[in-house]
Protein backbone atom coordinates (compact mmCIF):
# COMPACT_ATOMS: atom_id res chain seq x y z
CA UNK A 1 0.00 0.00 0.00
CA UNK A 2 1.13 3.57 -0.68
CA UNK A 3 1.62 5.98 1.90
CA UNK A 4 -0.78 8.14 2.16
CA UNK A 5 0.01 12.16 1.77
CA UNK A 6 1.27 13.67 4.55
CA UNK A 7 -1.25 16.51 5.51
CA UNK A 8 0.41 18.81 8.65
CA UNK A 9 3.74 18.20 10.29
CA UNK A 10 4.66 19.57 13.52
CA UNK A 11 8.44 19.29 14.40
CA UNK A 12 9.54 19.48 18.40
CA UNK A 13 6.77 22.61 18.47
CA UNK A 14 6.47 24.93 21.64
CA UNK A 15 3.21 27.39 20.77
CA UNK A 16 1.61 29.87 23.48
CA UNK A 17 0.86 33.10 24.23
CA UNK A 18 3.50 35.70 25.80
CA UNK A 19 6.38 33.86 26.59
CA UNK A 20 5.39 30.62 28.56
CA UNK A 21 4.40 27.82 25.95
CA UNK A 22 0.70 26.51 26.48
CA UNK A 23 2.26 23.13 25.18
CA UNK A 24 5.60 21.79 23.92
CA UNK A 25 7.55 18.91 22.73
CA UNK A 26 4.89 18.46 20.02
CA UNK A 27 5.99 15.45 17.05
CA UNK A 28 3.18 14.44 15.21
CA UNK A 29 1.71 13.97 11.40
CA UNK A 30 -1.29 13.94 10.06
CA UNK A 31 -1.96 12.25 6.68
CA UNK A 32 -4.94 12.08 4.29
CA UNK A 33 -7.89 10.18 5.17
CA UNK A 34 -6.39 10.33 9.04
CA UNK A 35 -8.33 10.49 12.01
CA UNK A 36 -6.29 12.11 14.76
CA UNK A 37 -7.43 12.92 18.22
CA UNK A 38 -5.85 15.29 20.73
CA UNK A 39 -6.59 14.02 24.29
CA UNK A 40 -5.91 15.73 27.36
CA UNK A 41 -7.22 17.66 30.16
CA UNK A 42 -8.60 21.40 30.04
CA UNK A 43 -5.70 23.83 30.00
CA UNK A 44 -3.65 20.38 28.46
CA UNK A 45 -3.48 22.65 25.04
CA UNK A 46 -5.66 20.99 22.98
CA UNK A 47 -6.72 24.05 21.71
CA UNK A 48 -3.50 26.19 21.55
CA UNK A 49 -2.45 22.86 18.97
CA UNK A 50 -5.17 23.55 16.94
CA UNK A 51 -4.97 27.12 16.55
CA UNK A 52 -1.12 26.98 15.46
CA UNK A 53 -2.45 23.80 12.72
CA UNK A 54 -4.98 27.09 11.65
CA UNK A 55 -1.69 29.34 11.61
CA UNK A 56 -2.86 31.58 14.17
CA UNK A 57 0.19 30.80 16.74
CA UNK A 58 3.23 31.22 15.32
CA UNK A 59 5.93 28.05 16.99
CA UNK A 60 7.81 29.33 19.80
CA UNK A 61 10.50 26.69 19.24
CA UNK A 62 10.59 23.71 16.50
CA UNK A 63 8.35 23.70 13.29
CA UNK A 64 4.80 23.19 12.43
CA UNK A 65 4.01 22.97 8.84
CA UNK A 66 0.57 22.62 7.10
CA UNK A 67 0.57 21.80 3.71
CA UNK A 68 -3.07 21.91 2.27
CA UNK A 69 -5.80 24.40 3.03
CA UNK A 70 -7.32 24.11 6.84
CA UNK A 71 -10.77 25.22 8.46
CA UNK A 72 -11.96 24.83 12.15
CA UNK A 73 -15.15 23.55 13.45
CA UNK A 74 -15.86 25.32 16.78
CA UNK A 75 -17.44 24.72 20.04
CA UNK A 76 -21.40 26.08 18.42
CA UNK A 77 -21.30 27.78 22.37
CA UNK A 78 -18.55 30.05 21.12
CA UNK A 79 -20.94 31.76 18.34
CA UNK A 80 -23.66 33.77 18.75
CA UNK A 81 -26.82 31.76 19.21
CA UNK A 82 -29.16 34.60 19.38
CA UNK A 83 -27.62 35.94 16.16
CA UNK A 84 -29.90 36.55 13.37
CA UNK A 85 -27.87 34.30 10.92
CA UNK A 86 -29.71 31.26 8.74
CA UNK A 87 -27.45 27.47 8.50
CA UNK A 88 -27.25 28.52 4.50
CA UNK A 89 -25.30 31.98 5.53
CA UNK A 90 -22.91 30.45 7.94
CA UNK A 91 -22.21 27.40 5.36
CA UNK A 92 -21.10 30.78 2.93
CA UNK A 93 -18.68 31.76 5.11
CA UNK A 94 -16.48 29.67 3.82
CA UNK A 95 -16.29 31.47 0.39
CA UNK A 96 -15.00 34.17 1.82
CA UNK A 97 -11.38 33.32 1.94
CA UNK A 98 -11.23 33.07 -1.46
CA UNK A 99 -13.03 36.31 -2.10
CA UNK A 100 -11.65 40.29 -2.37
CA UNK A 101 -12.85 42.01 0.77
CA UNK A 102 -15.35 43.93 -0.97
CA UNK A 103 -16.81 40.93 -3.12
CA UNK A 104 -20.37 39.37 -1.97
CA UNK A 105 -20.73 35.17 -2.27
CA UNK A 106 -22.20 34.61 -5.56
CA UNK A 107 -24.47 31.98 -7.55
CA UNK A 108 -21.84 29.41 -7.80
CA UNK A 109 -20.65 29.76 -4.12
CA UNK A 110 -24.51 30.00 -3.26
CA UNK A 111 -24.83 26.80 -4.72
CA UNK A 112 -21.40 24.98 -3.40
CA UNK A 113 -22.67 26.11 0.58
CA UNK A 114 -26.12 24.22 -0.50
CA UNK A 115 -24.29 21.58 -1.39
CA UNK A 116 -22.37 21.11 1.53
CA UNK A 117 -24.94 21.43 3.86
CA UNK A 118 -27.03 18.50 1.73
CA UNK A 119 -23.63 16.71 1.81
CA UNK A 120 -23.41 16.60 5.78
CA UNK A 121 -27.18 15.73 5.76
CA UNK A 122 -28.80 19.19 7.38
CA UNK A 123 -29.87 20.55 3.23
CA UNK A 124 -33.13 20.87 4.78
CA UNK A 125 -32.85 23.08 7.89
CA UNK A 126 -30.69 25.82 5.56
CA UNK A 127 -33.24 28.26 6.02
CA UNK A 128 -33.48 27.83 10.02
CA UNK A 129 -31.79 30.12 11.89
CA UNK A 130 -28.75 28.44 13.11
CA UNK A 131 -29.41 28.91 17.25
CA UNK A 132 -32.20 27.34 16.43
CA UNK A 133 -31.13 24.03 15.35
CA UNK A 134 -29.89 21.16 17.39
CA UNK A 135 -26.18 20.59 18.73
CA UNK A 136 -25.27 17.93 16.37
CA UNK A 137 -27.28 20.02 13.59
CA UNK A 138 -24.98 23.33 14.21
CA UNK A 139 -21.49 20.59 13.93
CA UNK A 140 -22.83 19.59 10.74
CA UNK A 141 -23.49 23.20 9.05
CA UNK A 142 -19.90 24.57 10.94
CA UNK A 143 -18.32 21.48 8.85
CA UNK A 144 -20.03 22.22 5.80
CA UNK A 145 -18.38 25.80 5.74
CA UNK A 146 -15.16 23.81 6.43
CA UNK A 147 -16.35 21.80 3.19
CA UNK A 148 -17.24 25.57 1.12
CA UNK A 149 -14.14 26.03 1.93
CA UNK A 150 -12.73 23.65 0.06
CA UNK A 151 -10.65 22.28 3.38
CA UNK A 152 -8.61 19.25 3.25
CA UNK A 153 -7.60 19.49 6.41
CA UNK A 154 -11.02 19.98 9.17
CA UNK A 155 -9.87 20.89 13.18
CA UNK A 156 -12.63 20.13 15.12
CA UNK A 157 -12.43 21.32 18.57
CA UNK A 158 -14.44 18.76 21.15
CA UNK A 159 -17.57 18.24 18.42
CA UNK A 160 -19.10 15.77 20.87
CA UNK A 161 -19.09 18.09 23.70
CA UNK A 162 -23.33 18.06 24.60
CA UNK A 163 -24.59 16.05 22.25
CA UNK A 164 -26.70 13.03 22.86
CA UNK A 165 -25.93 9.64 21.99
CA UNK A 166 -27.40 9.40 18.87
CA UNK A 167 -25.91 12.79 17.36
CA UNK A 168 -22.87 11.48 18.55
CA UNK A 169 -23.01 8.68 16.61
CA UNK A 170 -24.57 10.05 13.63
CA UNK A 171 -21.55 12.85 13.80
CA UNK A 172 -19.02 9.93 14.53
CA UNK A 173 -19.93 8.68 11.02
CA UNK A 174 -19.68 11.59 9.36
CA UNK A 175 -16.34 11.90 10.42
CA UNK A 176 -15.47 8.92 9.37
CA UNK A 177 -16.99 8.96 5.72
CA UNK A 178 -15.14 12.49 5.24
CA UNK A 179 -11.74 11.28 6.16
CA UNK A 180 -12.64 8.20 3.70
CA UNK A 181 -12.87 11.06 1.04
CA UNK A 182 -9.05 11.46 2.13
CA UNK A 183 -9.07 14.29 4.13
CA UNK A 184 -7.20 14.98 7.59
CA UNK A 185 -9.36 15.40 10.79
CA UNK A 186 -8.20 16.16 13.68
CA UNK A 187 -10.34 16.28 16.64
CA UNK A 188 -9.42 17.75 20.22
CA UNK A 189 -11.27 16.00 22.90
CA UNK A 190 -11.31 14.79 26.42
CA UNK A 191 -13.03 11.68 25.83
CA UNK A 192 -10.67 8.58 26.17
CA UNK A 193 -13.26 6.30 24.80
CA UNK A 194 -13.74 8.41 21.89
CA UNK A 195 -9.90 8.93 20.88
CA UNK A 196 -9.75 4.96 21.18
CA UNK A 197 -11.75 4.71 18.39
CA UNK A 198 -9.69 7.12 15.83
CA UNK A 199 -6.92 6.09 14.17
CA UNK A 200 -3.93 8.06 15.86
CA UNK A 201 -4.13 9.82 19.42
CA UNK A 202 -1.50 12.97 20.40
CA UNK A 203 -1.88 12.72 24.36
CA UNK A 204 -1.11 16.33 25.73
CA UNK A 205 -0.77 17.96 28.61
CA UNK A 206 0.74 21.06 28.46
CA UNK A 207 4.06 19.05 26.62
CA UNK A 208 2.98 15.31 23.76
CA UNK A 209 2.63 12.78 26.48
CA UNK A 210 2.34 10.54 23.53
CA UNK A 211 1.53 9.66 19.51
CA UNK A 212 0.73 6.96 17.77
CA UNK A 213 -2.45 4.35 17.22
CA UNK A 214 -4.75 4.59 20.25
CA UNK A 215 -3.65 0.49 20.73
CA UNK A 216 -0.48 0.94 21.10
CA UNK A 217 0.01 4.07 23.34
CA UNK A 218 -3.13 4.37 25.92
CA UNK A 219 -1.75 2.31 28.33
CA UNK A 220 -2.08 3.08 32.30
CA UNK A 221 1.38 5.14 32.12
CA UNK A 222 0.07 7.33 29.34
CA UNK A 223 -2.80 7.68 31.30
CA UNK A 224 -1.63 8.53 34.32
CA UNK A 225 0.54 11.51 33.16
CA UNK A 226 -1.57 12.68 30.78
CA UNK A 227 -4.42 13.39 33.47
CA UNK A 228 -1.96 13.74 36.03
CA UNK A 229 -3.58 10.38 38.34
CA UNK A 230 -7.45 10.33 37.84
CA UNK A 231 -7.43 7.31 36.48
CA UNK A 232 -9.67 4.67 37.74
CA UNK A 233 -9.98 0.51 37.08
CA UNK A 234 -12.36 -0.11 35.12
CA UNK A 235 -14.01 -3.06 37.24
CA UNK A 236 -14.40 -6.79 35.30
CA UNK A 237 -11.90 -5.47 32.51
CA UNK A 238 -8.27 -4.86 32.01
CA UNK A 239 -8.93 -1.43 30.82
CA UNK A 240 -8.64 2.06 32.66
CA UNK A 241 -10.99 4.76 32.37
CA UNK A 242 -10.31 8.51 33.11
CA UNK A 243 -12.41 10.31 36.14
CA UNK A 244 -13.83 13.39 34.19
CA UNK A 245 -13.29 16.79 35.79
CA UNK A 246 -16.94 17.61 35.04
CA UNK A 247 -20.20 16.46 34.17
CA UNK A 248 -21.95 17.73 30.71
CA UNK B 1 -57.63 63.89 4.83
CA UNK B 2 -55.75 64.08 1.55
CA UNK B 3 -55.30 67.75 2.35
CA UNK B 4 -54.00 66.72 5.86
CA UNK B 5 -51.24 64.67 3.48
CA UNK B 6 -50.43 67.20 1.06
CA UNK B 7 -50.66 70.31 3.03
CA UNK B 8 -47.52 70.07 4.55
CA UNK B 9 -45.93 68.99 1.21
CA UNK B 10 -46.69 72.47 -0.51
CA UNK B 11 -44.19 73.78 1.70
CA UNK B 12 -40.60 74.05 0.37
CA UNK B 13 -38.55 73.54 4.23
CA UNK B 14 -41.04 70.11 4.78
CA UNK B 15 -40.12 69.03 1.61
CA UNK B 16 -36.11 69.49 2.17
CA UNK B 17 -36.78 68.47 5.56
CA UNK B 18 -38.42 65.25 4.06
CA UNK B 19 -35.03 64.72 1.83
CA UNK B 20 -32.84 65.34 5.10
CA UNK B 21 -34.61 63.07 7.07
CA UNK B 22 -34.77 60.13 4.36
CA UNK B 23 -30.96 60.51 4.17
CA UNK B 24 -30.79 60.16 7.87
CA UNK B 25 -32.83 57.30 8.30
CA UNK B 26 -31.41 55.64 5.13
CA UNK B 27 -27.98 55.54 6.71
CA UNK B 28 -28.49 55.45 10.38
CA UNK B 29 -30.87 52.55 10.16
CA UNK B 30 -28.75 50.33 8.01
CA UNK B 31 -25.48 51.36 9.85
CA UNK B 32 -27.54 51.01 13.56
CA UNK B 33 -27.85 47.14 12.96
CA UNK B 34 -24.07 46.74 13.22
CA UNK B 35 -23.98 49.14 16.15
CA UNK B 36 -26.10 46.97 18.27
CA UNK B 37 -24.65 43.54 17.37
CA UNK B 38 -20.71 45.23 17.51
CA UNK B 39 -22.03 46.07 21.21
CA UNK B 40 -21.02 50.13 20.09
CA UNK B 41 -24.14 52.22 21.19
CA UNK B 42 -22.11 54.31 23.80
CA UNK B 43 -19.51 54.69 21.16
CA UNK B 44 -22.49 56.46 19.09
CA UNK B 45 -23.75 58.47 21.85
CA UNK B 46 -20.27 59.36 22.95
CA UNK B 47 -19.19 60.63 19.15
CA UNK B 48 -22.35 62.67 18.68
CA UNK B 49 -21.77 64.21 21.90
CA UNK B 50 -17.78 65.08 21.30
CA UNK B 51 -18.32 66.54 17.93
CA UNK B 52 -20.39 69.29 19.78
CA UNK B 53 -17.97 72.10 19.61
CA UNK B 54 -16.36 70.90 15.93
CA UNK B 55 -19.73 72.23 14.82
CA UNK B 56 -20.26 75.41 17.06
CA UNK B 57 -17.13 76.43 15.55
CA UNK B 58 -17.92 75.86 11.84
CA UNK B 59 -21.29 77.78 13.03
CA UNK B 60 -19.46 80.78 13.84
CA UNK B 61 -17.18 80.63 11.11
CA UNK B 62 -20.45 80.54 8.42
CA UNK B 63 -19.17 77.21 7.10
CA UNK B 64 -21.72 74.53 6.69
CA UNK B 65 -21.07 72.53 10.06
CA UNK B 66 -20.67 69.35 8.15
CA UNK B 67 -16.90 71.01 7.89
CA UNK B 68 -16.79 71.57 11.28
CA UNK B 69 -17.86 68.46 12.35
CA UNK B 70 -15.32 65.97 10.33
CA UNK B 71 -12.35 67.73 12.19
CA UNK B 72 -14.48 67.66 15.53
CA UNK B 73 -15.44 64.04 15.03
CA UNK B 74 -12.00 63.33 14.27
CA UNK B 75 -9.89 65.00 16.99
CA UNK B 76 -12.79 63.07 19.53
CA UNK B 77 -12.34 59.63 18.17
CA UNK B 78 -8.15 60.22 18.58
CA UNK B 79 -8.79 61.56 22.47
CA UNK B 80 -10.97 58.92 23.17
CA UNK B 81 -7.83 56.43 22.21
CA UNK B 82 -5.34 58.06 23.75
CA UNK B 83 -7.20 58.61 26.93
CA UNK B 84 -8.63 54.93 27.09
CA UNK B 85 -4.81 54.15 26.72
CA UNK B 86 -3.54 55.75 30.42
CA UNK B 87 -3.29 53.08 32.21
CA UNK B 88 -5.51 53.14 35.84
CA UNK B 89 -8.52 54.96 33.88
CA UNK B 90 -10.68 52.23 32.51
CA UNK B 91 -11.94 52.61 28.90
CA UNK B 92 -15.43 54.20 30.31
CA UNK B 93 -14.06 56.45 32.43
CA UNK B 94 -11.93 57.56 29.89
CA UNK B 95 -14.63 58.07 27.00
CA UNK B 96 -16.76 59.98 30.00
CA UNK B 97 -13.89 62.64 30.23
CA UNK B 98 -13.40 63.08 26.67
CA UNK B 99 -16.91 63.54 26.09
CA UNK B 100 -18.58 65.64 28.97
CA UNK B 101 -14.63 67.26 28.52
CA UNK B 102 -15.78 68.46 24.38
CA UNK B 103 -19.01 69.05 25.52
CA UNK B 104 -18.31 71.41 27.70
CA UNK B 105 -16.27 73.02 25.58
CA UNK B 106 -18.79 73.18 22.89
CA UNK B 107 -21.34 75.06 25.65
CA UNK B 108 -18.57 77.35 26.12
CA UNK B 109 -18.48 78.73 23.08
CA UNK B 110 -22.13 78.42 22.51
CA UNK B 111 -23.11 80.59 25.26
CA UNK B 112 -20.40 82.91 24.76
CA UNK B 113 -22.00 86.53 24.57
CA UNK B 114 -20.25 87.03 21.22
CA UNK B 115 -22.24 83.44 19.70
CA UNK B 116 -25.10 84.39 16.82
CA UNK B 117 -28.78 83.37 18.69
CA UNK B 118 -29.78 80.33 17.36
CA UNK B 119 -26.62 78.38 17.72
CA UNK B 120 -28.38 76.09 20.51
CA UNK B 121 -29.96 74.19 17.60
CA UNK B 122 -26.86 72.35 17.20
CA UNK B 123 -28.23 70.67 20.63
CA UNK B 124 -31.32 69.11 19.73
CA UNK B 125 -31.36 69.92 15.42
CA UNK B 126 -32.17 71.90 12.41
CA UNK B 127 -33.89 69.46 10.57
CA UNK B 128 -36.34 72.38 8.97
CA UNK B 129 -33.58 74.34 7.50
CA UNK B 130 -31.11 72.42 5.90
CA UNK B 131 -28.66 74.64 3.35
CA UNK B 132 -28.61 73.29 -0.05
CA UNK B 133 -24.75 72.18 0.92
CA UNK B 134 -25.72 70.51 4.46
CA UNK B 135 -28.07 68.53 1.77
CA UNK B 136 -25.45 67.47 -0.33
CA UNK B 137 -23.06 66.49 2.21
CA UNK B 138 -25.74 64.52 3.57
CA UNK B 139 -26.26 62.91 0.55
CA UNK B 140 -22.78 61.81 -0.24
CA UNK B 141 -22.30 60.28 3.46
CA UNK B 142 -25.71 58.48 3.13
CA UNK B 143 -24.38 57.10 0.29
CA UNK B 144 -20.84 56.33 1.14
CA UNK B 145 -22.46 54.71 4.45
CA UNK B 146 -24.84 52.30 2.19
CA UNK B 147 -22.18 51.95 0.01
CA UNK B 148 -19.68 50.40 2.82
CA UNK B 149 -22.21 48.40 4.17
CA UNK B 150 -22.96 46.30 0.84
CA UNK B 151 -19.51 45.94 0.29
CA UNK B 152 -18.30 44.56 3.59
CA UNK B 153 -21.61 42.90 4.70
CA UNK B 154 -20.02 39.44 4.86
CA UNK B 155 -17.12 40.40 6.77
CA UNK B 156 -18.98 42.29 9.32
CA UNK B 157 -21.31 39.31 9.62
CA UNK B 158 -18.54 36.89 9.92
CA UNK B 159 -17.22 38.96 12.67
CA UNK B 160 -20.55 39.50 14.17
CA UNK B 161 -21.40 35.57 14.26
CA UNK B 162 -18.28 34.58 16.03
CA UNK B 163 -14.51 36.41 16.26
CA UNK B 164 -12.79 33.84 17.29
CA UNK B 165 -12.64 32.06 13.99
CA UNK B 166 -13.80 35.00 11.62
CA UNK B 167 -10.28 35.59 10.72
CA UNK B 168 -9.62 32.18 9.73
CA UNK B 169 -12.43 32.75 6.99
CA UNK B 170 -10.49 35.82 6.25
CA UNK B 171 -12.65 38.61 7.89
CA UNK B 172 -10.58 40.06 10.54
CA UNK B 173 -12.07 41.56 13.58
CA UNK B 174 -10.04 45.02 13.99
CA UNK B 175 -10.51 45.97 10.41
CA UNK B 176 -14.04 45.39 10.70
CA UNK B 177 -14.41 47.46 13.76
CA UNK B 178 -12.66 50.10 12.51
CA UNK B 179 -14.86 50.12 9.59
CA UNK B 180 -18.01 49.90 11.82
CA UNK B 181 -16.60 52.94 13.89
CA UNK B 182 -15.55 54.82 11.12
CA UNK B 183 -18.74 54.55 9.74
CA UNK B 184 -20.48 55.76 12.62
CA UNK B 185 -18.68 58.63 12.62
CA UNK B 186 -20.27 59.57 9.10
CA UNK B 187 -23.91 58.34 9.97
CA UNK B 188 -23.38 60.14 13.45
CA UNK B 189 -22.20 63.54 11.44
CA UNK B 190 -25.29 62.90 8.95
CA UNK B 191 -27.66 62.86 12.07
CA UNK B 192 -26.48 65.45 14.35
CA UNK B 193 -27.01 67.39 11.35
CA UNK B 194 -30.51 67.27 11.25
CA UNK B 195 -31.36 65.82 14.74
CA UNK B 196 -28.65 67.88 16.76
CA UNK B 197 -25.90 66.17 18.88
CA UNK B 198 -28.16 65.28 21.49
CA UNK B 199 -30.71 63.29 19.83
CA UNK B 200 -28.70 61.55 17.02
CA UNK B 201 -28.16 58.49 18.99
CA UNK B 202 -31.74 57.94 18.75
CA UNK B 203 -32.02 58.00 14.60
CA UNK B 204 -28.56 55.19 14.87
CA UNK B 205 -30.04 52.51 18.04
CA UNK B 206 -33.93 53.32 18.01
CA UNK B 207 -35.23 51.78 14.81
CA UNK B 208 -32.29 48.74 14.79
CA UNK B 209 -33.38 47.64 18.06
CA UNK B 210 -36.91 48.11 17.07
CA UNK B 211 -36.48 46.35 13.45
CA UNK B 212 -34.59 43.14 15.26
CA UNK B 213 -37.77 42.62 17.69
CA UNK B 214 -39.50 41.13 14.35
CA UNK B 215 -36.92 40.43 11.81
CA UNK B 216 -34.90 37.22 11.71
CA UNK B 217 -32.01 37.74 9.60
CA UNK B 218 -29.36 40.76 9.41
CA UNK B 219 -30.44 41.77 5.79
CA UNK B 220 -34.09 41.93 6.25
CA UNK B 221 -33.69 43.42 9.77
CA UNK B 222 -31.16 46.77 8.18
CA UNK B 223 -34.09 46.74 5.25
CA UNK B 224 -36.74 47.05 8.16
CA UNK B 225 -34.45 49.59 9.96
CA UNK B 226 -34.42 51.88 7.54
CA UNK B 227 -37.60 51.87 6.64
CA UNK B 228 -38.59 52.72 10.64
CA UNK B 229 -36.28 55.09 10.37
CA UNK B 230 -37.98 56.82 7.06
CA UNK B 231 -41.90 56.27 8.64
CA UNK B 232 -41.07 57.75 11.91
CA UNK B 233 -38.93 61.00 10.35
CA UNK B 234 -42.10 61.71 8.20
CA UNK B 235 -44.42 61.07 11.44
CA UNK B 236 -42.40 62.81 13.29
CA UNK B 237 -42.16 65.84 10.72
CA UNK B 238 -46.05 65.19 10.32
CA UNK B 239 -46.51 65.96 13.99
CA UNK B 240 -44.18 68.68 14.56
CA UNK B 241 -46.23 70.16 12.16
CA UNK B 242 -49.95 70.09 13.11
CA UNK B 243 -49.09 69.93 16.93
CA UNK B 244 -46.25 72.68 16.87
CA UNK B 245 -43.77 70.91 18.33
CA UNK B 246 -39.84 70.51 17.31
CA UNK B 247 -38.95 68.82 14.73
CA UNK B 248 -36.18 66.98 16.11
CA UNK B 249 -37.83 66.28 19.29
CA UNK B 250 -41.12 65.17 17.28
CA UNK B 251 -39.06 62.27 15.35
CA UNK B 252 -37.10 61.00 18.08
CA UNK B 253 -39.87 60.77 20.35
CA UNK B 254 -41.61 58.62 16.67
CA UNK B 255 -39.09 56.40 17.05
CA UNK B 256 -39.19 55.76 21.10
CA UNK B 257 -42.63 54.90 20.18
CA UNK B 258 -42.08 52.92 17.37
CA UNK B 259 -39.56 50.84 19.28
CA UNK B 260 -42.61 50.42 22.42
CA UNK B 261 -45.30 49.60 20.47
CA UNK B 262 -42.92 46.24 18.69
CA UNK B 263 -42.14 45.10 22.66
CA UNK B 264 -45.69 45.31 23.31
CA UNK B 265 -47.02 43.28 19.96
CA UNK B 266 -44.22 40.91 20.24
CA UNK B 267 -45.16 40.50 23.82
CA UNK B 268 -48.56 39.44 22.95
CA UNK B 269 -47.55 37.19 20.35
CA UNK B 270 -45.49 35.09 22.64
CA UNK B 271 -48.15 35.43 25.18
CA UNK B 272 -50.29 34.04 22.10
CA UNK B 273 -48.18 31.13 21.23
CA UNK B 274 -48.28 30.17 24.74
CA UNK B 275 -51.96 29.92 24.89
CA UNK B 276 -52.15 28.42 21.48
CA UNK B 277 -49.63 25.35 22.20
CA UNK B 278 -51.47 23.70 24.85
CA UNK B 279 -54.90 24.92 23.64
CA UNK B 280 -53.44 22.48 20.35
CA UNK B 281 -52.06 19.90 22.52
CA UNK B 282 -54.88 18.83 24.47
Amino acid sequence: MALAEVLARAHELAAGYGRTPAVEGVNFEVSAGQRIALLGPNGGGKTTLLRALLGELRPMKGSIEVRVRTATVPQTERSRLDFPVSALEVALMGALPRLPWWKRPGHADREAARAALDRVGVANRAHDTFGDLSGGQRQRVLIARGLVQDAQLLLLDEPFSGLDVPAARGLESLIAELAAEGRGIVIATHDLAQARRWDAVVCLNKRQIAFGKPDDVLDRQVLEETYAGAIIEIPGSDRVGILPAHHH
Amino acid sequence: MIDFVTDPLSQEFIRRALLEVGLISLASGALGCWVVFYGVSYAAESLSHALFPGLVIAALAGVPILVGGIPGIAIAALAIAVVGRVPGIGRDAAVAVVVTGFFGLGALLALSPSSPPGIQSLLFGDILAPSDSDLLISAILAVGVVASLTALHWRLLTVAFDRTTARSLGASPTVSDIAVLILLAGAVLVAAQGLGTLLAVAALVGPAATARVFTHRVGTMMAAASALGVCAGVAGLYLSYYAGLAAGASIAGCIVVGYLVALVLSGLRSLMERVAVPAEAA
